[in-house]
């Protein structure tokens, strides 16, 4: 393995004496752990400044396992499991590569080109699952977050329900007929889907009514009446209090306003005021302070930013494998340092896990 | 290109046999085993335990003594370092444990003391 003494080396007794490396590794090898560790100040500076910044806002920060509880394709709650997922995809690449360097050091051509194959395709399917969770991070939830009457902020959990039309009340300039349904099948590209149509107007102070009875107005002018179906289970979860309202706590879910203290009709109060916010921008997100969503961004962006580059480094070798460039020269230390650079990634990403998703 | 013959070619020293690859690859699939089985006890605990129950600080600590646990696997083992020589081994891990040891323990502080002032 790595660090063996060459002959030359256990001639020469005084490491630091001169002509040998003190450290029996390479230049280029000991070039990529001091860029490493560069690397690592850097990544440990945006956590600790995370950590600080966390700190000072006290209790008020967004929970993982309430933020981060969706999966593709699912409705419900499923509490950090994506963020696994993506966690355990990246390690097992991890393995691929520390197999492919392994197979390296054997001179084993074709186990190198496998490993770095699969390392490579890992690499790929986490960026893939990386560009999922932020499409979701900033589409946000169904609920959004709401400012209630009260002044207090809370977001909201519960099964959304399904929204069947708008049936048309006062028409406008491009939707016709009063009483016809705009569905998802007639509805303009401006207004998307029906889902968006709602959030967007919802958003924009252009829904009106109670939660059973909801008007909202279209991009056109259209006026319409909200068929939707009642949502269940609706939980606020208080973030910032107001007069009437206290925080609620994450351990104690009856702390949470819930359908008997009457958080469907505070909830869609505030939809009607238009007190509300869907999904992350770089100006407010629904999850917490803004700087939480600066935070995510930055962190999650720049740790795939490295994936990336990542990706690409191993491209790089692994075509050079194929043609053969490493058997020539001798050995396939350039997939090692490849493969440093990669562990580092995953490496980080255990950290961004522990602090941005559990704690 | 000439040959230097100052310069000692450390990279071919890195072979091993096909015996010593075994006992290496045995190696890495513990690890991974070790590695997969922490992740797995950390998302129980993290979806189990909610912020703010009295579990919450044992647990909080708990994934931290994880991560670390995980990230000495990966280093020592993944990335060889345990292998190295102690040298390279000390002067990777020392100034930078020791440089954010401090960093950690001054943002938490300067943190906590901000908390009070912003609010």
């Amino acid at each position: 393995m790595a660090g063996h003494a060459s002959k030359e080396m256990k001639a020469n007794k005084v490491d630091w004496g001169g002509k040998t490396s003190p450290f029996s590794v390479s230049y280029g090898k000991l070039m990529m752990w001091f860029f490493l560790v560069s690397d690592a100040l850097t990544f440990g500076g945006f956590l600790v400044a995370f950590g600080l910044t966390r700190y000072s806002y006290g209790g008020a920060w967004p929970i993982g396992e309430e933020t981060f509880d969706a999966l593709p394709f699912l409705t419900g709650s499923y509490p950090l499991a994506y963020v696994a997922l993506m966690t355990f995809i990246l390690i097992i690449s991890s393995v691929t590569m520390v197999l492919g360097v392994e197979a390296g050091h054997r001179m084993d051509r074709k186990g190198v080109t496998k490993w770095m194959l699969a390392t490579i395709v890992g690499g790929l399917v986490f960026v893939g699952s990386q560009a999922w969770e932020w499409s979701h991070f900033i589409h946000g939830t169904n609920f959004g977050r709401v400012e209630l009457s009260d002044g207090s902020v809370a977001t909201a959990k519960g099964e959304f329900g399904k929204i069947h039309d708008f049936e048309i009340v006062r028409p406008g300039s491009h939707y016709e007929g009063v009483g016809t349904k705009i569905t998802n099948d007639n509805i303009t590209a401006e207004d998307g889907d029906l889902m968006h149509a709602f959030q967007h107007a919802a958003a924009k102070r252009k829904l009106s009514g109670t939660a059973g009875a909801m008007m909202i107005t279209l991009h056109d002018g259209t006026v319409a009446k909200v068929n939707k179906e009642a949502d269940k289970d609706l939980q606020l979860i208080v973030k910032v209090p107001g007069k009437d309202y206290a925080v609620s706590s994450a351990a104690d879910e009856s702390t949470r306003i819930h359908e008997a203290d009457g958080s469907v009709d505070l909830y869609y109060e505030a939809l009607s005021k238009g007190n509300v916010v869907y999904g992350a921008n770089l100006q407010e997100n629904e999850y917490g302070p803004q700087t939480y969503g600066h935070f995510f961004f930055f962190v999650t962006g720049f740790h795939g930013f490295h994936v990336s580059i990542g990706i690409i480094l191993l491209i790089i070798v692994f075509i050079n494998v194929l043609k053969g460039t490493y058997e020539k020269r001798g050995h396939y230390e350039m997939v090692e340092k490849a493969g440093l650079y990669w562990h580092f990634v995953d490496l980080v990403w255990v950290f961004v896990f522990t602090f941005f998703y559990l704690i | 290109m000439e040959q230097r013959d100052d310069i000692i070619e450390y990279s071919l020293d890195n072979h091993h046999s096909e015996e010593e690859g075994k006992k290496i690859r045995k190696k890495i699939w513990k690890v991974t085993l070790i590695l997969s089985i922490v992740t797995l006890v950390e998302v129980f605990f993290g979806a189990m335990v909610k912020q703010g129950s009295s579990m919450w600080l044992t647990v909080k600590v708990l994934f931290i003594l994880l991560t670390i646990v995980k990230a000495a696997y990966i280093v020592m083992t993944f990335m060889h370092l345990g292998d190295e020589k102690k040298a390279l081994k000390w002067i990777v891990l020392l100034p930078y444990l020791i440089f954010m040891i401090y960093l950690i323990f001054i943002g938490l502080a300067e943190g906590a003391e901000l908390y009070p002032r912003m609010h």
